[in-house]
């Protein structure tokens, strides 16, 4: 069976050239470059007018897309930025808000407690001053009330010793012993 | 049966390496015309049905996020166009559906040649011979309508000491001609000796089933037999891809050769 179908093909090859070598058996190569013409044209067309292109779109509409989706998330991204930027910004504004009413606050209370200060001290001096003008005048008194006894008892004590009592005498004498 | 013929003196293994590449028709009949239906023919159309499968309905959806067919699509896409590029220059970008064609039904119709019992019409000098001068009639013919007689100072090495220009113009002249001949015996020539060693592997496979050899060479020639054809077909399936790539990538060469010619 081999055999049959060796010889058979082998037929033409046997004629012109090296047996064993279809490649050079030239009776058929008529045929093959039509078919190869046809085949290549076949692609050809297919390739430039239907593959091709349709691939360079697919692939320019991924590039596209790819393109865009880069844009988008660099516009999001400077959007989270401007985002976070107004946070911060909102964060140190209730920060100096909070310093400023706690600042004012401490003013409000400084002020209170000054006036409260200023008021008690006051208060205080002039019960101070009450009180002083009130001893000033006890010592006084106590001093008129000594000056009287002395001079009372210095006289009895004269009268008690025999003598007369010079009411004027005592009296200039008590005097100069309360200054001494 | 065949032993009589070709195994008589290997001992019963059967050994017809080049087999595969025999071109032949598929409806019967032994004459072969210009527009008989051929195996090749069957093979041609079955790279266009991959390219198309892989090409146009891969990428129907259009989706923007892409399914694994599309991946692959515009995998292949992006490839040859960023080497078209790289290599040939931005105006080159114009000659990119040319290539892709190239490339594309060169990397099909050596995948689909590496199924098992297929045929692989890039083995065949008719196919890269054809590939090949279209490259280079396209080239030469771009390089002289984009620069017209300065196209030539390709061949004139200018860096060179004036008293070796013209040697060098005729060394330069003849690789210049010579391009469209490696260019195409380099891919048929891979393919073809892989695919042809893949074979022979595959004759001493049977050693262990052949009457005439004893059955413990069989048992040793058998096993490593498979296995040759194993990493065989491993490095074929690298040699496929980097094939094709490389007719792509000497296209661009030549193309920026043609497109600016200076040296």
């Amino acid at each position: 069976m081999a055999t049959d179908t060796h010889a058979a093909a082998g037929h033409a090859a046997d004629a012109a050239s090296a047996p064993g070598m279809p490649q050079l058996d030239f009776s058929n190569w008529g045929n093959q470059i039509f078919w190869l013409l046809v085949t290549l044209v076949v692609i050809y067309f297919v390739l430039s007018r239907i593959a091709l292109p349709r691939i360079a779109a697919v692939l320019a509409e991924r590039q596209g897309t790819i393109t865009n989706d880069i844009a988008a998330a660099e516009e999001l991204k400077a959007k989270a930025g401007e985002a976070e930027a107004a946070y911060n910004q909102a964060l140190v504004d209730a920060r100096a808000e909070a310093q400023r009413i706690v600042g004012e606050a401490k003013a409000e209370i400084q002020t209170d407690l000054d006036a409260a200060i200023a008021k008690a001290d006051a208060e205080i001096a002039a019960k101070a001053a009450e009180s002083e003008k009130a001893i000033a005048e006890i010592r006084a008194g106590a001093v008129d009330s000594i000056r009287d006894v002395a001079a009372d008892t210095a006289k009895e004590i004269v009268a008690a010793l025999g003598g007369k009592a010079d009411a004027k005498a005592v009296k200039a004498a008590v005097e100069a012993r309360m200054k001494g | 049966m065949a032993s009589e013929v070709h195994g008589a003196d290997e001992g019963g293994l059967v050994f017809h390496p080049m087999d595969q590449f025999t071109v032949k028709p598929l409806f019967g009949g032994d004459h072969i015309g210009m527009f008989t239906i051929t195996n090749a023919t069957l093979w041609m159309a079955l790279a266009v049905v991959g390219l198309v499968a892989m090409m146009v309905f891969g990428s129907s959806r259009r989706a923007v996020i892409p399914t694994r067919a599309q991946s692959i699509a515009e995998l292949a896409y992006g490839f040859i166009f960023k080497m078209v590029e790289d290599v040939a220059g931005k105006d080159a970008v114009r000659f990119f559906p040319y290539i892709m064609t190239l490339f594309m039904f060169i990397v099909f119709s050596n995948f689909l040649g590496l199924i098992p019992m297929s045929f692989t019409t890039t083995s065949h000098f008719a196919v890269t011979v054809v590939l090949a001068l279209l490259v280079f009639v396209t080239v030469t013919a771009v390089g002289f309508a984009k620069n017209g007689a300065k196209f030539l100072a390709l061949f004139w090495v200018s860096s060179a000491p004036m008293a070796l220009r013209p040697v060098l113009a005729v060394i330069e002249l003849i690789s210049y001609f010579v391009r469209p001949v490696s260019h195409s015996i380099r891919l048929a020539g891979n393919v073809m000796a892989g695919h042809a060693v893949i074979k022979v592997f595959a004759a001493f496979a049977a050693a262990l089933v052949v009457n005439e050899i004893p059955t413990a060479v069989g048992i040793i020639v058998t096993p490593l037999s498979i296995l040759g054809i194993t990493a065989l077909y491993a490095l074929e399936v690298l040699v496929a891809f980097i094939q094709a790539y490389v007719f792509a990538i000497l296209t661009c060469v030549y193309l920026r050769d043609a497109l600016h010619p200076s040296h």
